[in-house]
């Protein structure tokens, strides 16, 4: 039970952690709030789902009025603590929201790196290796520039999606992809999208600015129904991806041997794949192509608790929830409010190469 | 256990492997050997369903290699890579404990340690299970390896170049293991690049030579064949290893191809000498009459030399006869000292002759004339000026002379 037992302890820690810094978190920026009166507004907050009904709405396409079923679903709140209305209204209305969702994002795009990283077994890789970053970009630029009246997180999900699976395809000869082909069909890939992102830039005039902080990731106006989606999308593909830590763990001995122990190599590599992309793609569909997070989370965690991926998912998944929810809190409390993306950078690649130059990192 | 049926695989155009039948049944050690490129790595492959056979078939215990899932193959059948190199920081110990993946779910992730301790224990590498494994010796890790797949408690076990980044004490030891779990009824196929290794510890070699097996059977047998000598494109010698009593192959790839015919008569050490010289200069070599048991009987033996003997302390009658047979058709004759030698000098006109002085050393002579007392390159000059200078060139070999 080794392994189960270090993975617990470790993930119950930093889930604390995580905790921890989403309460202190609340509490801070222009309006103060105090530790425990964010403790009683969060419980306030917390609800669960209670009942779920179908219904038709009406969806504008190509000028077209078409009903597309939509699922309502209902919360009941589970507690209900005496606070003030203004203070439940600050935590629970405009900065949970956005610290959760900070919290998910970081969460995903640290599992996603973990996952990345191993699958391609370089340093290098992080969430967007495979183009979703650069797809979700493409959807999003397009809504803003050109005022397109699709929502903007949808096209920018759908975008990433079809990013990476176009990337996959590419990559793919006779039902097998080869990691090195699968890299650098992603590459190529990003560098495309990146002259359309910039073609679509240029023309986005007067969006220009709002483009431009999209691009750098960000979490401003972060609302509960975006974290109804992304929560449970994340959760999910988390789970799944965990459940295949192990088949990770062989796969890094390369493929050869992975399928001499048994693996399947190529459902195992589309499983690794997909999961990575969507849960990216839920996360930069909400909050834009927040980079280094997924980079330099795993690589700080596999410092610390090796490189058993059974371990190491869970903990980079909560470690990079942290810094998400840590980097946003500067980005919104500072003296000027900034896109979060630009504090990850700046935070995360001086401690970086900190820990480069404290502790030799020659492989993964 | 393994049993692969007339297999053939092509890689595009080239063809890699062809109408291959192979089996090696439980306790049996199984050598695979050949030249590089043979296509050993890629059979091993087949083997273990790595690479679909492009025909023929693969079976592990009667079941078709095809129906059985990667998983079910990894029970019976465990592959000791031959990239000895880990990527990754993982212990030892973790890295052993992969070995129980075809064994366990996907969501179990407790340590069923029986297995593994096994595996450490047998490999004697207990006191490894918490370095990691890149700080490894190359010797450590190979035997991390091979914990590796005994932890996966297979049937058969797959190596590919077991001993290549080995010392030589490791490759004994990394063998005589396999060699071990031979013995308890497992099944062993290796493809191992030292021809010596291969014979010392298997029970059978298979030849691999241009994807097709020129040959398989018993080491010495194989190592005899002429087909080792085609598929190595080499000539090889195969002595008996006076300690471990298993056959050894030299390989004598620098010996010139020269298309005269040398007669040596006279056995003993100057003979050997002779013998040896002449043939490592490239010539074709006949010997005797020597004695029975004399040493230059067994060289001749070793290196496919027809030589004639006769029983020893008697007159060599019969053998003498086939000794001036040959020794006639010969471009040159060489006589040395040794016994029996005499006889061939005084009929036929030999001008070379080599004589045992002091310690072993050996004066070649010319026309009664000393030539040096660096008498192996000396008897060569000798014998090859003699055949420049015609004096009995009667076959149009390619030193013969310029007339």
């Amino acid at each position: 039970m080794r392994v189960a037992t270090r993975a617990v302890v470790w993930s119950g820690g930093l889930f604390a952690l995580l905790c921890a810094t989403i309460l202190v978190s609340a509490g801070l920026g222009p309006v103060r709030v105090d530790v425990p009166t964010v403790a009683r507004a969060t419980l306030n907050t917390v609800a669960v789902p209670a009942g779920l009904s179908v219904g038709l709405s009406d969806a504008a396409l190509a000028g077209l009025s078409v009903p597309v079923p939509s699922v309502d679903v209902s919360y009941t709140g589970l507690f209900s603590f005496d606070v003030p209305e203004t203070e439940q209204l600050i935590v629970g209305r405009l900065r949970l929201p956005r610290i959760v969702l900070g919290a998910v994002v970081g969460f995903g795009l640290s599992t996603a790196g973990t996952v990345m990283q191993g699958f391609f077994r370089n340093p290098m890789a992080d969430p967007s290796i495979i183009g979703v970053s650069s797809g979700a970009a493409v959807g999003a630029v397009a809504v803003i520039a050109f005022s397109l009246s699709a929502p903007l997180q949808a096209a920018a999900f759908a975008s990433a999606i079809v990013t990476a699976f176009a990337v996959y395809v590419i990559a793919t000869e006779n039902g097998r992809t080869p990691v090195a082909t699968l890299l650098l069909a992603g590459v190529a890939i990003q560098t495309f999208l990146g002259a359309a992102i910039s073609y679509m830039l240029l023309q986005s005039g007067n969006s220009m600015e709002q483009v431009v902080v999209w691009l750098m990731g960000h979490l401003s106006n972060s609302q509960w129904s975006e974290v109804e989606i992304t929560l449970p999308l994340t959760v999910l593909l988390f789970v799944a991806l965990l459940a295949y830590a192990r088949d990770l763990n062989v796969m890094l001995l390369g493929e050869e041997d992975a399928h001499a122990l048994g693996i399947d190599v190529e459902w195992t590599k589309r499983i690794l794949l997909g999961g990575s992309a969507v849960i990216t793609a839920a996360g930069v569909a909400v909050a834009g192509p927040i980079g280094f997070v997924g980079l330099v989370v795993p690589h700080v965690m596999r410092l610390i608790v090796g490189p058993d991926h059974r371990i190491l998912i869970p903990t980079s998944a909560l470690a990079g929830a942290t810094f998400l929810v840590l980097a946003d809190t500067v980005a919104r409390a500072g003296p000027a409010e900034v896109p979060v993306g630009i504090v990850t950078a700046a935070v995360g690649a001086p401690f970086f190469l900190f820990l480069l130059r404290q502790r030799e990192v020659h492989s993964l | 256990m393994i049993r692969v049926d007339s297999a053939a695989r092509t890689f595009g155009e080239v063809s890699v492997l062809e109408d291959i039948d192979l089996r090696v049944d439980p306790g049996e050690f199984v050598a695979l050997v050949g030249p590089n490129g043979a296509g050993k790595t890629t059979l091993l492959r087949v083997i273990n369903g790595l690479l679909d056979p492009d025909e023929g078939e693969v079976t592990l215990d009667g079941d078709p290699l095809s129906e059985l899932s990667s998983r079910a193959v990894s029970r019976r059948l465990a592959t000791v890579p031959q990239d000895t190199h880990v990527g990754f920081s993982f212990r030892a110990e973790e890295i052993i404990e992969m070995g129980r993946t075809p064994h366990r779910s996907r969501l179990d992730w407790s340590d069923d340690g029986d297995p593994v301790e096994a595996a450490l224990e047998r490999t004697e590498t207990t006191h490894l299970r918490d370095r990691r494994v890149d700080d490894l010796s190359g010797g450590e890790r190979q035997r991390v390896l091979l914990a590796r797949a005994l932890a996966q408690e297979p049937d058969a076990l797959l190596l590919d170049e077991p001993t290549a980044s080995l010392d030589i004490n490791h490759q004994v030891r990394v063998l005589n293991l396999v060699a071990d779990l031979v013995e308890e009824g497992r099944a062993a196929l290796a493809a191992i690049h030292d021809l010596d290794l291969a014979a010392r510890f298997c029970d059978r070699l298979v030849l691999l030579h241009d994807g097709t097996i020129a040959a398989q059977g018993p080491p010495e047998t194989v190592l005899r064949d002429s087909q080792l000598a085609d598929a190595f494109e080499t000539e090889t010698a195969v002595t008996r290893n006076p300690v471990t009593g298993t056959p050894t192959v030299a390989a004598l790839s620098d010996r010139p191809d020269r298309d005269s015919h040398v007669h040596v008569a006279g056995g003993g050490e100057p003979g050997v000498e002779a013998v040896r010289s002449l043939w490592k200069a490239g010539f074709d070599v006949t010997a005797g009459p020597v004695p029975a048991g004399d040493a230059v009987v067994s060289l001749c033996d070793q290196l496919y030399i027809e030589v004639t003997t006769a029983p020893a302390f008697r007159q060599p009658g019969e053998a003498l006869d086939d000794a001036l047979t040959n020794a006639r058709a010969a471009e040159a004759v060489v006589v040395t000292d040794g016994p029996g030698g005499q006889l061939v000098a005084e009929a036929t006109d030999s001008t070379v002759q080599v004589r045992a002085e002091g310690h072993g050393s050996v004066a070649a002579r010319v026309d009664g004339g000393r030539v040096d007392d660096t008498a192996v390159p000396a008897l060569v000059t000798a014998v090859t000026e003699q055949l420049d200078g015609g004096i009995r060139s009667n076959s149009p070999g390619k030193n013969a002379p310029h007339k």
